[in-house]
């Protein structure tokens, strides 16, 4: 079978040099110019076909298909970006098309004639001061409207933001949340991590008690949230592209990023007409051999739903009691009732180590 | 101690120019191995640069395979890529990652780098400013050398068990200092970045010389408003090069450091493989300051030898002065300088300062005014010209037209607002490939078209040469043009596959569309290698100036042998684009005619220079006996 392709190839290569060989023969004997003069033409309307071809395919495909690709929007800035985008959008495609026409409408017309002769046109400083100041001005409208969003997206968080941890790590997301008794994170330390603590939480810090850990990632609808996000590892990068948020994960930076959600999953499933419909996050910064692999999914919840959620879950240290230990005797108590571990059973342990003492 | 040294070969110069005589006869070793001719070391430079062109060009393709036929089995590959498939004949993940980095790092540094800047900085740099040979010959040599042994090591790493380096051609650290992050940084990652030092050291002798040259090997009347773009371009190039690529050189050493030495510049909080490690204090954002200090100028090295070829054969086939000289040098001026203050726009979601973001955003915007003038001008070249289709005019025109689609949507990606979406995904795999690998490509096959008769005395076949266009350009937009529509569907890069996502599993009959246009492209390819090494043995033979051109390097014979011209190089009186001047017989004035023997077509100030051409002469006497 091989072999049969190989022959075949060798043959149809033998072929296309053999003709290659007859019209170099052929061009000798029919003598070169005329045939030069010919070819110009054929190449001086190939550039018109393409032009007329690719911009008429350019601008059909993207007013058809155009809804397929742009990831429906689904927070705050996530608008105003998306504005910017579109302003963008037409800035460039009107720029694009008149350059674009005007470069091959000069190649098909000017092309090569015998009786003619060029332009002798070296210089013109009105032309040139033109096409310098036309794009500065426009560049500069495109900054300022871009510097302003930029500014509202990176600034400061409120004080009333919800806070959640996200952290990359080979090749899983995982999220931390600070809890419903204090609503705020715990110390970490990279060097406390281990299979089971795997967010290096700092269990001298009483605010680490009621943090707890979802492998879901649950926001609130219509409030403000920040993300603050590490790695363990190698840089990653969370990228929620509906929110249009993208921030990277790097080991020992901690990074933000703050958003507010406006669509609940709900809402864009109706949006949509998707009822299977979900919000991911991607890593967008290569980490190895899993990094097309780091989905983490997201849930956009009705207000209610998240802090019912959020109240459903289990801390960390409940899941986790063996780290009592690391528990500074003082604080064992309050760590006990910020966890939701049943005091009695452990107070049985506190009585027993202080026994010990 | 370089002064000492140019001295002591303007000495040899001069005493070519008395023994014109004689040829320079060597043997086979000296003449194409160990040679200290330009000309020579142009053509290794060359076939090296053409050599991994087509490495890097498959690999590339055999990771469209995957991206365009996620089913398929690849089982056939097995003798080529052995135990990097998997048993069910798939592309195994980790190699697919290593397949993008080395396709990133051949086709920047060892194609569009030194193939590009080496070919045609050597080549066309003592030829178009009337020098018999580079500054130093023998540090060009060194300089190829340098190279060929940094290929060679970068060739090696491909082969070893546990792979090429794969983190990507921007190496960021941790991933590429951890051999437990994934197994290419192990071996790979040091034989990467040993590769990488010795380029950097051929890049600087190559630049050094390129400098060194323009500025001191001129010949008389060659002043720099007298200067073809190409070489603008060239010197420009040049010092950027000996600008950014020390830094590229520092920031690899403090790598090899992190990695060889427990030092810990880019490391620190870092939990992996079960264990903590030691390192505290480092910043891994340093290292991306450092490789984009060199990596955004590095663009412009890759970019301004194209736009500088460009120039030179749209105005020598427009039969047209290249329009708004002053201008195209003020903006490659303009561009090179901004080159090196814009490096952070790779970084708005690192987590820097906003306000760095902001400053930026501001200066890479800026950036795009130069580069909207040289688009203009090309455009108005065109403009009134009468044009010759030869497959380098083709070429250039696909340049330009790539300039413009790549380049402007960067005025997306520079604006770090709209970077938070589009970063890493396919928009920017569009953008700079478009932008300054195929344009970058495109001047390179252009210049060969262009200058081949010049390197081996013969012409390529022109037929061959339109249906390579065509399919290249085609193909070239319908590989890249598209991936715009998945870079705003959110696509990421460096994706294995997409189907673990909701949110990327469509679009598969793009993605296959993408790779079947790759692959008809990368075929394209063959017909261009099969003209060019046919045409080198039984090409037509051309003429010594076979299109009509003014440039210096068309007033040698056709095989100009070591010292380019026989007699004395000729003295310059004009500009290199008196193209079609009224009154003129021809529709060229080559560069080496004095306007005393063109009355008929001089400019009123150009009338005036004909009392200083005599006196021109008189001060080359004076200088010649110091």
């Amino acid at each position: 079978m091989n072999m049969i392709i190989g022959l075949g190839v060798v043959l149809v290569v033998g072929i296309l040099f053999m003709i290659f060989r007859i019209g170099n023969l052929l061009e000798v004997i029919k003598g070169k110019k005329e045939e030069s003069d010919n070819w110009n033409n054929v190449n001086a309307a190939l550039f018109l076909v393409f032009m007329v071809g690719g911009l008429g395919l350019f601008f059909w495909y993207s007013f058809s298909h155009w809804g397929s690709y742009e990831p429906p929007v689904a927070s705050i800035h996530g608008k105003v970006t998306d504005d910017l985008f579109w302003l963008t959008m037409w800035v460039t495609v009107i720029a694009f098309t008149v350059i674009f026409i005007a470069m091959f409408w000069f190649t098909y017309a000017y092309r090569y004639n015998k009786d003619r002769k060029a332009d002798f046109f070296a210089d013109n400083h009105y032309l040139e001061i033109t096409w310098t100041v036309i794009p500065a001005i426009v560049l500069a409208l495109l900054i300022f409207k871009g510097l302003r969003v930029w500014t509202d997206i990176t600034g400061p968080a409120s004080k009333e933001a919800v806070v959640i941890e996200v952290i990359g790590q080979q090749f899983a997301w995982t999220a931390r949340y600070p809890g419903v008794k204090d609503k705020e994170l715990g110390q970490h330390n990279y060097r406390l991590i281990d299979a089971s603590n795997e967010f290096g939480l700092d269990l001298r810090d009483k605010n680490s008690y009621d943090d707890f850990k979802s492998l879901t990632l649950h926001i609130p609808k219509g409030k403000e949230v920040l993300l603050k996000i590490r790695a363990k590892d190698v840089i990653h990068s969370v990228f929620l592209p509906h929110f249009r948020l993208k921030m990277d994960a790097v080991p020992g930076v901690e990074t933000h990023f703050k958003f507010t959600a406006t669509k609940s999953t709900q809402d864009m499933r109706d949006e949509t007409g998707n009822p299977n419909f979900n919000y991911e996050m991607a890593c967008t910064e290569v980490c190895g051999k899993g990094h097309f692999s780091m989905r983490f999914p997201v849930v956009v919840d009705e207000p209610d739903d998240y802090d019912k959620w959020m109240t459903a879950q289990d801390s960390w240290l409940n899941q986790n009691p063996d780290y009592l230990k690391y528990v500074p005797d003082n604080l064992k108590e309050a760590a006990m009732i910020k966890a939701g571990l049943p005091l009695t059973s452990i107070s049985i342990e506190t009585t027993q180590s202080v026994t010990l003492k | 101690m370089a002064t000492i040294d140019i001295h002591s070969h303007t000495t040899v110069d001069h005493h070519d120019e008395h023994n014109h005589g004689h040829a320079h006869h060597g043997n086979f070793f000296t003449n194409y191995i160990f040679s200290e001719d330009h000309k020579v070391i142009a053509k290794q430079f060359l076939i090296t640069g053409m050599a991994w062109a087509l490495i890097g060009g498959c690999m590339s393709v055999i990771f469209r395979l995957q991206l365009g036929f996620p089913d398929s089995n690849l089982s056939w590959l097995k003798p080529i890529l052995g135990g990097w498939l998997t048993p069910e004949g798939k592309i195994d993940p980790e190699f697919y990652l290593a397949l993008v980095t080395m396709h990133g790092t051949i086709m920047v540094f060892f194609v569009l780098t030194a193939g590009l800047s080496g070919t045609f900085s050597n080549f066309l740099i003592p030829l178009q400013v009337g020098a018999r040979d580079m500054a130093s010959g023998f540090m060009n040599m060194l300089s190829y050398w340098f190279f060929f042994l940094s290929s060679s090591i970068m060739f090696t790493s491909i082969f070893i068990s546990t792979g090429p380096a794969a983190g990507g051609w921007v190496i960021y650290p941790p991933l590429s200092a951890l051999p437990q992050a994934i197994s290419g940084s192990g071996l790979g990652m040091t034989l990467w970045l040993v590769s990488m030092a010795l380029f950097i050291v051929s890049s600087l002798l190559g630049s050094i010389n390129y400098i060194t040259t323009v500025i001191n090997m001129r010949t008389v009347g060659m002043s720099f408003t007298k200067l073809p773009l190409t070489i603008w371009a060239f010197f420009l190039t040049a010092i950027i090069g000996i600008l950014s690529f020390p830094v590229l050189f520092a920031a690899a050493l403090l790598l090899i450091f992190d990695r060889s030495f427990g030092t810990s510049f880019y490391l620190s909080d870092i939990y992996i493989g079960g264990e903590a490690l030691p390192n505290e204090g480092g910043s891994p954002i340093l290292f991306q300051h450092l490789f984009w200090f060199l990596g955004h100028p590095e663009v412009y090295i890759v970019l301004l030898p194209a736009l500088g070829i460009t120039s030179e054969i749209i105005s020598t086939n427009s039969r047209k002065p290249i329009f708004g000289y002053k201008a195209m040098v003020g903006s490659m001026l303009f561009i090179a300088i901004l080159s090196f203050v814009v490096w952070a726009h790779h970084m708005f979601v690192t987590g820097m300062n906003p306000f760095l973001g902001s400053i930026f955003t501001l200066l890479t915007l800026i950036i795009a005014v130069p580069s909207a003038v040289k688009i203009f001008n090309y455009v108005t070249t065109l403009w009134k010209g009468n044009i010759h289709f030869t497959p380098a005019m083709l070429f250039s025109i696909g340049l330009v037209s790539f300039f413009l689609t790549g380049g402007i949507t960067g005025i997306f990606l520079g604006n770090s607002a709209l970077d938070i979406q589009l970063h890493d995904t396919y928009f920017i795999v569009a953008h700079f490939h478009l932008v300054m690998g195929s344009a970058s490509f495109f001047g390179m096959v252009a210049g060969i078209y262009h200058w081949f008769p010049k390197m081996f005395g013969r012409m390529m076949n022109a037929k061959l040469g339109y249906i390579h266009f065509w399919f290249t350009f085609v193909g070239v937009y319908m590989v890249f043009f598209p991936m715009h529509y998945i870079g705003i569907a959110g696509f990421p890069r460096r994706y294995y596959s997409w189907t673990n996502f909701e949110t990327f599993s469509g679009f598969a009959d793009m993605n296959f569309m993408i790779s079947v246009a790759a692959i008809v492209t990368l075929a394209a390819q063959f017909i261009f290698l099969f003209n060019f090494i046919y045409s080198i043995f039984r090409g037509r033979l051309a003429s010594a100036n076979p299109w009509n051109s003014n440039t210096l390097e068309w007033t040698t014979p056709r095989h100009p042998q070591h010292g380019n011209w026989p007699g004395e190089i000729p003295t310059v009186y004009r500009w290199p684009y008196d193209y079609s001047k009224p009154g003129a017989k021809d529709d060229f004035i080559p560069q080496h005619i004095p306007y005393s023997e063109t009355p008929e077509s001089n400019l009123p100030h150009e009338n005036e220079e004909i009392k200083l051409e005599g006196m021109g002469a008189a001060i080359v006497v004076e200088e010649n006996k110091h």
